[in-house]
């Protein structure tokens, strides 16, 4: 393996994408928390002003956002129990690498169905029920 | 990144120490007060993950992929759901734990990007303003929902 540059603590490979990606994750989901609490506040104020937030989250390219959200969660929580494994798990060190391979596998077998299922009744609308 | 706490008046350079030598956590001369914030930040993040990891996800599921996903989801809906008190409690302990992982994960971030003692000062009074914000909030909404309104 080349040595890192100097400068710099940043080394690459597995190890440092994977909290790169935690990372940058993490901030997005912190952003869409703080819109998701006020756009559900409105349940407070009347039933109309809600109904007509969560209309926004049925549309086409919303619903499609959802599923880079859902995306961003999933592989913040499958990472971050890899994180949990790393730090409690006395060979989780060692398998840090095979642990990120294992999760991302999860991932796309977690997320391609969950997609399919969200993004069914956009489809129809869009391109017409096939069956 | 890690510089004296104390930023001098005219924001100069704080004053460099030996590389890798210890921390230096107070003013020399000043009370030793060594806190163990950081170990019960770090253990919070774990165990709220923990927790986060069924709560956040159980509630992708009911909201977006069972029967109609976000399709179906109205003011109805929330009144149906927030009329039981376990799902009523499942989102309060939600709203908390996650606003306060992500509120820590931020300040870690601020801490690790942010440079002049200034900056970090202000980005961190706007996080936690926000945090206040939105546990206030939320807390309220699930508190004083009415199904009849």
């Amino acid at each position: 393996m080349p040595k890192a540059p100097a400068g710099t603590l940043y080394r690459g490979r597995e190890g440092m994408w994977s909290w790169v990606a935690h990372r940058i994750t993490g901030v997005l989901l912190f952003f869409f928390l703080f819109a998701h609490v006020l756009d559900t506040a409105l349940v407070r104020v009347s039933p109309s002003s809600y109904n007509e937030v969560i209309e926004v989250y049925k549309s086409p390219i919303v619903n499609l956002l959802e599923v880079g959200l859902v995306a961003a969660v999933l592989f913040h929580a499958l990472n971050g129990i890899r994180i949990i494994l790393i730090d409690f798990w006395e060979s989780g060190p060692k398998y840090q690498k095979q642990m990120l391979y294992i999760e991302l596998v999860l991932f796309v077998v977690l997320l391609v169905p969950a997609a399919y299922r969200m993004l069914l009744h956009t489809a129809e609308t869009l391109f017409g029920s096939a069956a | 990144m890690a510089t004296t706490a104390a930023a001098p008046a005219d924001r100069g350079a704080p004053e460099l120490v030996a590389p890798r030598s210890p921390q230096q956590r107070t003013k020399p001369g000043a009370a030793k007060v060594r806190s163990n914030f950081e170990l019960y930040a770090w253990v919070f993040m774990r165990i709220s993950g923990l927790l986060l990891f069924f709560l956040v996800l159980g509630h992708l599921f009911i909201m977006n992929i069972l029967d109609g996903g976000v399709q179906r989801v109205n003011f109805g809906f929330v009144a149906g759901r927030w009329a039981s008190p376990f799902w009523r409690m499942w989102d309060l302990v939600m709203l908390l734990l996650a606003e306060l992982h992500g509120t820590n994960g931020l300040r870690t971030v601020i801490n690790d990007y942010a440079e002049r003692a200034q900056t970090r000062f202000w980005l961190k009074m706007l996080l936690y303003t926000s945090a206040f914000l939105v546990v206030t909030l939320g807390t309220l909404v699930i508190f004083t929902f009415d199904p009849d309104l």
